[in-house]
């Protein structure tokens, strides 16, 4: 087994909630109400947390005193693989809880798999992470009925909001060379298997809502082998700007 | 009620709480009381909350994921306090839309010290170890209050509170053990962070209106001066322990009183900063203000949605 | 438009064992949100095994001024306390 695939592999799941933690970390203090920006800043922790026990290992794996946290902020826009979707910007709270349910949805089955992995320091981080992600998916799914089914003006965002996002969905169950060499190991998920029971789940909650599946089959890609949305830079840059301008520091 | 019954019903009032007795939100109260309470409580609240914008400001950029999370926790948390003190005032009849209303309008006063800007991460340090620090010295009399519900969500609040500290000291202590550039970056916020602290225990004992009827009802247990002497004469070690140097020329330690002397405040920065001419007064009311309009659509929608699902059970039982 | 969310009253077991202990209210639009924010809200530092939301308007309180009718009545019937019934001091536990 190749030791730069399985360091590849685990930065492929660890950037999702990474950058979306920093997605959801910009929304502290600015929620609709204090319960919910109470409820999506205890989501952007999970994530972290979940980074956080990713990188460590990946960091270990790396030797040649790697940290979390130089992984996290030191690598170009072209070293982050995460997927497209977690880095669209809260247009505004339809977008922020739409763009949670499809990543939570995903999330969710993928961990399910990653709990099998023969990886026992995957297995044991998707054994803990599957217990928040499962109730994110609940909260999300909660929003997205609520949100779809509330008034005309909440019906007209979210499915504006589902229209605009529905693009970046397909690439969820893309794979790199990486995830092909660590499935083949036992080790990665594989993620085209999960693709057909993702979409029935969407679409249930998403008829639920009363919320209009979209039809369109153009789908961006990218994000897995590092080509962003431009959004991406300044996320990093933002997200990057403490250890840029300070570099080698301590904190 | 007769005036006399009403005076009566005052003297048993006052009397209840010299006994050290808890005054629950249905008993009988002064009205000035509750007027008095939903005053402090709400401006309380409100500091919790417009507290969060200055610390938010760095969630995304802080330095580590370790500090990330810490911050990430301690905002939410002040979130969490509004939430408890607002629930709190609801109790005394008053709805936390028409509390948000007062705030929005600026008929509601909050902290001072939330509008002066975070300019470096040291700030977030500073905020952590002085302004809480400050605060947690404000709080922890008010555990011990005559108004149930307030003395409760103290105490809530205090438990919590502790981490906060404790967290804005390891960032001073970090920076100031780091390199010339950190420690300069720790002794700057310092300075710019050290007035402001003072100032949030508010006007000296001369000037305050409040006091006499406040420690009556147990609102204070000190006066400002007290107060704010504690937090000198705690800070000022914390400070010499990690190197950093407090910006005032005139503090000194005096023997005789065991307590620092220290120089005077610039009270005209104060009211500038309370009558709404701060550096960020402006900012941080927009912002509240936005995330409450921004919100409209989404609250209003999940009552719409409520309100559907119990049509639809009703309808399902017949 | 502009509905306010209704207040609840939130209720944590701390432990198994341990009754429901009243922790505070919040607001929320259904009763499910109510669940989530309470444990959102409440339960942060490991504080509970179990939430009942209940929202405020459901729960009846008794007021104050009959205070004197409801409970004092019950100071002094100090037959209901084991103290009040005198027994040999050989008899060390009953």
């Amino acid at each position: 087994m190749e030791k730069k695939d399985l360091y590849n592999y685990i930065l492929g799941i660890a950037d999702n909630p990474l950058i979306l933690g920093q997605r959801l970390g910009e929304l502290c203090g600015h929620g609709p109400s204090l319960e919910t920006d109470i409820a999506c800043t205890n989501i952007a922790l999970d994530l972290f947390g979940q980074t956080r026990s990713y990188f460590q290992y990946a960091a270990k794996i790396k030797g040649e005193n790697a940290t979390e946290d130089s992984i996290a902020f030191l690598r170009t826009e072209r070293e982050y693989t995460n997927v497209l979707l977690v880095e669209q910007p809260n247009t505004d709270f339809a977008f922020t809880i739409t763009r949670q349910f499809l990543f939570d949805v995903y999330h969710y089955l993928f961990l399910e798999q990653l709990q099998k992995s023969k990886d026992v320091n995957l297995s044991a981080i998707a054994h803990k992470a599957i217990k928040e992600v499962s109730y994110h998916q609940r909260f999300s799914s909660d929003w997205i009925k609520r949100l779809g089914d509330g008034t005309d003006e909440s019906k007209k965002r979210m499915q504006n909001a589902v229209n605009d996002l529905w693009r970046y969905t397909d690439e969820l169950f893309h794979t790199t060379e990486s995830d092909e060499a660590m499935i083949a190991e036992g080790i990665g998920v594989d993620v085209k298997k999960l693709k057909n029971i993702y979409y029935s789940r969407i679409n249930k909650i998403l008829e639920d809502a009363r919320l209009e599946i979209p039809e369109s089959k153009w789908f961006q890609k990218g994000g897995k082998h590092g080509l962003h949305t431009e959004y991406m830079g300044y996320i990093l840059s933002e997200m990057q700007y403490m250890q840029r301008t300070y570099p080698n520091m301590t904190w | 009620m007769s005036e006399d019954q009403i005076k009566n019903l005052e003297a048993q009032f006052e009397a209840r709480i010299a006994r050290d007795e808890k005054i629950e939100p249905k008993d009988w109260m002064p009205e000035k009381y509750r007027q008095t309470h939903i005053r402090q409580i709400s401006q309380h609240a409100h500091s919790e909350i417009v507290g969060m914008l200055p610390e938010g400001n760095w969630i995304t950029r802080a330095p580590s994921l370790r500090r990330k999370v810490a911050l990430l926790a301690k905002v939410q948390d002040e979130a969490g306090h509004g939430l408890y003190l607002y629930s709190a005032c609801e109790t005394l009849g008053v709805s936390r839309e028409e509390l948000y209303d007062q705030l929005h309008t600026g008929k509601a006063k909050y902290s001072s010290i939330f509008n002066y800007p975070t300019i470096t991460w040291a700030d977030i340090g500073a905020i952590g170890w002085l302004v809480d620090g400050a605060a947690i010295i404000n709080q922890v009399p008010l555990c011990n209050t005559s108004f149930g519900p307030y003395a409760r969500a103290m105490i809530r609040v205090c438990k919590e509170e502790s981490f906060h500290q404790r967290q804005g000291y390891e960032i001073m202590m970090t920076l100031a053990n780091g390199t010339p550039e950190q420690k300069e970056m720790a002794q700057d916020a310092l300075n710019r962070w050290w007035w402001p602290s003072l100032m949030m225990f508010g006007p000296t004992d001369a000037e305050s209106v409040h006091t006499a009827q406040s420690m009556k009802w147990k609102l204070k247990r000190k006066t400002n001066d007290e107060l704010r002497q504690q937090f000198v004469d705690q800070t000022v070690p914390q400070a010499e322990l990690i190197g950093l140097t407090i910006p005032d020329d005139d503090l000194k330690w005096n023997d005789k009183r065991k307590s620092y002397d220290f120089g005077p405040i610039d009270w005209d920065e104060f009211w500038q900063v309370v009558k709404g001419h701060g550096p960020m007064n402006k900012e941080r009311m927009n912002a509240r203000v936005s995330a409450w309009e921004n919100g409209e659509w989404v609250r209003d929608a999940a009552v719409a949605y409520a309100d559907k699902q119990k049509e639809y059970k009703s309808k399902q039982a017949v | 438009m502009s509905k306010d969310w209704p207040l609840w009253e939130v209720f944590v077991r701390s432990k198994n064992g341990l009754e429901h202990r009243h922790f505070g209210s919040l607001h929320a639009a259904d009763a499910e949100m109510a669940l989530e924010n309470a444990r959102d809200v409440y339960t942060r530092r490991n504080e509970g095994v179990s939430i009942w939301v209940v929202e405020s308007k459901h729960i009846t309180a008794s007021n104050p001024e009959h205070n004197a009718e409801l409970f004092e009545p019950a100071q002094d019937k100090v037959y209901r306390h084991p103290t009040f019934y005198d027994i040999p001091d050989e008899i060390k536990h009953m």
